[in-house]
């Protein structure tokens, strides 16, 4: 069976009222994601009875404010410092903020480098026995 | 009752056989179809490298020239991908854990 | 007078690495702090230099226990993306090497809660029996906890049809001592003296605080993504194993239920499992966004696949049951003993190297 996926499209500035909507109909925050596309995507996905629904909001770049949902759902600081550290999106009144400490990251804001353009041909590998410089 | 419950489960560890091996008096049997290491035919090898190509951690590495399939084994997942793939069905997976080495980077290489 | 006492990323109850500040009130602890990311690998990453075929053996190692699972959510997206029919044989294979892992999982759970309550024999019987489950996996899979199974558009190795009835009736076997075992967790005066009461989670608060798997069903909450039909679930039958009061005892009781279950599952496995292929050749690549949802043993696990028509797909996020378990970890602690916390933190059955990928 396939499962139904709902997405809906949202702004930062409707966030909190949609988040707050889904609270009182009774859903669980399942999860809050980002994705590096042209620019950045977040999702914020909410469950009920197997009911699966989920929020997207499209920003230019990371610099731009967000809302923290975590007036709503307590549970959702984990995730919005998830973001902050990986993604550098700069999520406003996290209940608990952990300024950029939640993980322990060699480089900030890793995942918000684009990805490198698909390669046609497959990549030389690094043949056994040789030394491999760690960039 | 509240009490003693697990007495059961001890007295039959107590009275029956142990449940760990004799290890090493007695060697420890893999059953048939464990992924142990991978092997190689090497004299039916063609050298084509499709196993190095597949390999997702790399730790395989085929010279045509010199006719020489090398493998890292501390870097082999024995994931059995390279086996599947070989077109002349060389490789083979093996039971039984490959020997220790002395040194990370240290290849196990089979001429032709 | 408050104190702060760190606890962990090392502490004896801890197998993985979590760092918790325990604010304390003469023996009560009144707030907690945690703190994860010692082993951020950053595997979300990897998809985009790994093949979307190959990237299978990366999610099978986000985690050592639930490996089948990881690597079967991430199949399951990636074949609904490409709208792969997997054919029927393969997917009563992978409920069973799932409920599989399921029991291994429950019994290492109860092995280290044992252990945790400082019942070290019951922590060794635990794992006796464990290991009986490992030698099936290894003898069908060929590997003990990273089965490599599982492709995408079905699996790598068959069971026959004689060997999984053997399976079936080797299980119900081991039933026996299951039930032994479970005898002393719920029955035993000093277990239930540690576990009774502690910790409790009401329904409302387990929902609204994010919490999945054994956590939910053990506040009432009747929810199991296996309802969701993924597999060969919508072949079988079977209901969420549930409890109502919410205490470490309640969480204790649905995984010795949920070890019951997964036998019985096994055993319609067995008799309904079709014949026919068990792999289908996969062409082409995935395009679109997907979010697959499946039950590990710790709970509902998410993964959102985004592929652009590439052979690397553009994002890949897995949301693992532990994290979405800290919340309620964090709530059921205020306000407990000291001497709770190693038993509290491990009613949640941390996997934190799962939870940081």
């Amino acid at each position: 069976m396939i499962e139904s996926q709902d997405f809906r499209e949202t702004t930062p500035e409707r966030l909190i009222g949609e988040v707050q909507g889904m609270r009182d109909a009774g859903y669980r925050l399942v999860q809050i994601g980002a994705t590096r596309t042209e620019g950045f995507e977040i999702n914020y996905s909410f469950d009920r009875n197997l009911e699966f629904v989920n929020f997207k909001i499209r920003l230019a770049d990371n610099t731009e404010a967000i809302p923290s949902i975590s007036g709503v759902y307590w549970s959702a600081f984990l995730y919005e410092n998830e973001l902050h550290d990986l993604f550098g999106l700069n999520i406003k009144n996290i209940h608990i903020d952990y300024q950029g400490h939640f993980y322990r990251v060699a480089r900030p804001a890793a995942f918000a480098e684009k990805p490198p353009p698909p390669k046609i041909k497959r990549a030389v590998k690094p043949t056994a026995g040789t030394e491999v410089k760690e960039t | 009752m509240p009490f003693f419950t697990i007495s059961k489960t001890i007295l039959r560890s107590l009275f029956g056989r142990p449940a760990t091996l004799m290890y090493p008096a007695v060697p420890r049997e893999y059953v048939e179809g464990s992924r142990g290491h991978i092997e190689i035919a090497v004299e039916s090898c063609s050298f084509c490298s499709l196993c190095q190509r597949k390999c997702p951690t790399e730790a395989l590495s085929v010279d045509r020239e010199t006719k020489i399939w090398k493998i890292d084994r501390l870097r082999c997942i024995a994931c059995n991908f390279c086996a599947e793939a070989c077109p002349k069905k060389c490789l083979s997976m093996a039971t039984g854990y490959s020997p220790a080495v002395t040194s990370p980077g240290e290849t196990e290489e089979h001429h032709a | 007078m408050r104190t702060i006492i760190p606890f962990g990323p090392q502490h004896p109850v801890l197998p993985e690495p979590i760092h918790l500040d325990l604010v304390v009130e003469d023996e009560t602890v009144v707030d907690v702090i945690p703190s994860i990311g010692f082993i951020h690998r950053g595997l979300e990453k990897l998809v985009e230099k790994k093949d979307f075929q190959e990237f299978v053996y990366v999610a099978e190692r986000i985690c050592g226990i639930c490996s089948f699972i990881h690597g079967m959510t991430y199949c399951h997206g990636v074949e609904q993306l490409m709208k792969i029919e997997v054919p029927p044989r393969a997917h009563y294979l992978r409920t069973v090497w799932s409920e599989l892992s399921r029991i291994h999982s429950h019994l290492l759970w109860l092995g280290l809660i044992a252990d945790a309550f400082g019942f070290e024999s019951l922590f060794m019987h635990s794992w006796r029996l464990r290991e009986k489950v490992l030698d099936i996996i290894e003898a069908t899979t060929g590997g003990r906890v990273i089965f490599g199974s599982c492709k995408i558009g079905g699996v790598r190795r068959d069971i026959e049809n004689g060997t999984l009835r053997e399976i079936a009736a080797k299980l119900r076997d081991y039933a026996v001592e299951y039930k032994d075992l479970g005898n002393v967790f719920l029955n035993d005066l000093t277990v239930k003296r540690r576990l009774c009461g502690v910790g409790v989670l009401s329904g409302p608060d387990a929902l609204g605080l994010g919490s999945v798997g054994p956590m939910l069903r053990a506040s009432g909450v009747a929810q199991d993504m296996r309802l969701l039909k993924y597999a060969a679930y919508g072949g079988i039958d079977f209901a969420p194993v549930t409890a109502e009061e919410g205490d470490s005892y309640a969480r204790c009781a649905v995984r010795i239920g949920e070890i019951f279950q997964s036998v019985e599952i096994i055993r319609q496995c067995s008799e309904k499992i079709p014949g026919g292929a068990i792999e289908i050749k996969v062409t082409g690549l995935p395009e679109g966004e997907f979010y697959a949802r499946t039950e590990q043993p710790r709970g509902e696990v998410i993964y959102y696949i985004k592929a652009n028509g590439t052979k690397n797909l553009e994002r890949l996020r897995v949301r693992t049951p532990t994290f979405a378990n800290i919340p309620p970890m964090l709530k059921i602690m205020t306000g407990c003993q000291l001497a709770d916390v190693p038993v509290l933190v491990l009613t949640i059955d941390p996997c934190i190297s799962c939870t940081e990928r």
